[in-house]
C-alpha cells in the first residue's frame, strides 16, 4: 500500500469549495423549483378534471420509471435542440433535477394534501372562499407543514443524486473531486474525503430532520 | 438547430445488438446486485430489531454509512480505492486476473447500498407486526430464534413484499450507474448509439422504453408473487 498524502486535499480545496458551492446552489433551486412544480402536480392531480389528473399522474409515473442519470442525458441533449443555442451544463442539469424531483414531491405533497381532513376544504368553500383560494391560504399551508420533514428527507436524497451531474461534466462537488483525483494521481485521499464529506452533511441533515420530525409527532 | 430523424438506426446491426446488449448487462447487474442487497438487507433489517444492543448497533451503522454516501461515489470508492487497500497479492488479483472487474464491483456496489434500503424496509416490516406478537411467543415458550422463525418473519415477509417491489425498479434504475466505471448497459449503449450515429433521441428514446418496459414485468411479476403470498382471511386482496 503506497502512502497516504492528505495535503493535496487542502492544495485543492479552493477549486474544491466552488464546485461544493455548485452542488449546493443546483441542490437549493432544484429543492425550490421542485417542490413548487411538485406541488401544483399534486394538486391538479387531485383536480376534479379528469383529463388534466390523468396527464399529471402520467407525467409523474413516467418521469419516476426511468433513471435519473437517462433524464440527465435528455435534457443534456434536448435543452440545446429547443432553445436553440447551446446552454451550459448548469442550466440543463437545473432543468432535468427540477422536472424530476418535482414528480417526487408532488407524491410526498399529494400525500399531505390527502391527509387534511375533508372537512377543512368544505370549511373554506362554505365560507366563500374559491377552491384556489381554499388550496392556499387553508390546505396547502397545512399539508406543506405537515410533510416538510419528508420533503426535506427527499431533498438529502436529492443532494446525493446531484453527483449524478458527473456523467455531462459539469463542476459540482463530485466532479471538482474527480478531476484534481486524476490530475494528482490521489484516488485514494480524494475519494475518502469526498465520502466523508458528503457522509457529515447528510448524516447531520437527516438527524436534524429526525429531530423535527420526533418534535412534531409530540405537538 | 436542425435534427433529421432516423429511426430506422435502432433496427439495423449493430446498433440493435448493442441495445439487445444493454438490456442483459442491466439485468445481469440488477439480478446479481438484487441477491447480494436481499441477503445483507434481510439480516442488518432483522438485526436492527433484535434484543441485543451489539447487533442493533452495527446494523444502524451498515445503514446509515451507506445510506448518506452518493452511491456514485460509492461505486467510485469499489472500484477504484478498494483495490489499492487491499493487501497486495489480492489487490493484484484484483487488478490483474479478475475478469470484467468493473461489472463485480457494480454489482457489489450496488448490493451493498441496496441493501441498507432493504434493511430499513425489513425493519419496518418486523416491527409492524407488533409487540403483542412478540410478546406472545415470548409466553408461549419460544425462544428469539423460535419466535422470528415462526411468528415475526413470515408475517413481515408479507408486508415487505410492496416495498420490496419498489426496491427493485429502483435498483434496475440504479443500475445505470454502472456506466460510470464501465459497464455498457442500457443507458451506456444508448450513449455509444449517440456517439456512433448522432442520433441521440432515437437512442435515448429506445433506452426509455425498455426501461419502461423493464418496469412494467417487475411491477407484474411481484403482482404474482403478493397474491400468491397473501394469508387468506386478512384485508388484504390481490
Amino acid at each position: 500500500m503506497r502512502y497516504l498524502d492528505w495535503s493535496v486535499i487542502s492544495h485543492a480545496w479552493p477549486f474544491l469549495w466552488q464546485g461544493l458551492q455548485t452542488s449546493f446552489l443546483l441542490l437549493a433551486l432544484a429543492m425550490a423549483g421542485g417542490i413548487l412544480l411538485g406541488t401544483l402536480i399534486a394538486v391538479v392531480r387531485l383536480s376534479a378534471s379528469r383529463p388534466l389528473a390523468a396527464v399529471a399522474a402520467c407525467y409523474v409515473n413516467a418521469l419516476r420509471s426511468i433513471p435519473l442519470i437517462m433524464v440527465i442525458f435528455w435534457f443534456y441533449l434536448l435543452v440545446p435542440l429547443f432553445i436553440g443555442r447551446p446552454v451550459g451544463t448548469f442550466t440543463s442539469a437545473l432543468i432535468a433535477f427540477t422536472l424530476f424531483e418535482s414528480a417526487y414531491y408532488s407524491e410526498i405533497m399529494r400525500a399531505g394534501i390527502q391527509g387534511i381532513s375533508q372537512g377543512q376544504m368544505g370549511a373554506a368553500l362554505a365560507t366563500g372562499m374559491s377552491r384556489m383560494q381554499a388550496y392556499r391560504y387553508v390546505v396547502l399551508p397545512q399539508a406543506l407543514r405537515r410533510m416538510t420533514p419528508v420533503l426535506l428527507t427527499q431533498s438529502v436524497a436529492l443532494f446525493q443524486d446531484s453527483s449524478l451531474v458527473y456523467v455531462i461534466g459539469l463542476h459540482d462537488f463530485m466532479t471538482s473531486v474527480g478531476i484534481v483525483a486524476n490530475r494528482e494521481a490521489r484516488l485514494i485521499e480524494l475519494y475518502l474525503f469526498a465520502a466523508f464529506v458528503y457522509f457529515v452533511i447528510c448524516f447531520s441533515a437527516s438527524r436534524v430532520v429526525k429531530r423535527l420530525q420526533d418534535r412534531m409527532t409530540v405537538a | 438547430m436542425q435534427y433529421r430523424w432516423n429511426w430506422n438506426i435502432l433496427f439495423v446491426e449493430p446498433y440493435f445488438g448493442w441495445l439487445l446488449a444493454g438490456v442483459k448487462w442491466t439485468l445481469l447487474v440488477a439480478g446479481a446486485a438484487w441477491i447480494i442487497a436481499l441477503a445483507i438487507g434481510c439480516t442488518i433489517g432483522v438485526m436492527r430489531t433484535l434484543p441485543s444492543r451489539m447487533a442493533r448497533a452495527i446494523g444502524t451503522a451498515y445503514v446509515d454509512l451507506f445510506r448518506n454516501v452518493p452511491l456514485l461515489l460509492q461505486l467510485f470508492l469499489w472500484y477504484f480505492v478498494l483495490p489499492e487497500l487491499l493487501p497486495a497479492s489480492l489487490g493484484h488479483w484484483v487488478k490483474r486476473d479478475l475478469a470484467m472487474p468493473e461489472y463485480w464491483f457494480s454489482v457489489v456496489g450496488l448490493g451493498c447500498f441496496t441493501a441498507a434500503r432493504i434493511a430499513e424496509q425489513v425493519r419496518a416490516g418486523i416491527e409492524s407486526v407488533g409487540h403483542g406478537q412478540r410478546m406472545t411467543a415470548a409466553a408461549s415458550g419460544l425462544t428469539t430464534a423460535q419466535a422470528y422463525r415462526y411468528i415475526l418473519l413470515p408475517l413481515a415477509a408479507r408486508n415487505v413484499l410492496p416495498p420490496f417491489t419498489s426496491e427493485a425498479l429502483n435498483i434496475i434504475k440504479n443500475s445505470s450507474l454502472a456506466l460510470t466505471i464501465g459497464v455498457l448497459e442500457l443507458t451506456g449503449q444508448s450513449r455509444q448509439i449517440e456517439a456512433n450515429t448522432f442520433q441521440g433521441i432515437e437512442a435515448l428514446t429506445a433506452a426509455t422504453v425498455l426501461y419502461a418496459m423493464l418496469t412494467l414485468c417487475v411491477i407484474t411479476g411481484m403482482r404474482v408473487v403478493e397474491r400468491q403470498a397473501t394469508i387468506p382471511g386478512t384485508l388484504a386482496r390481490g
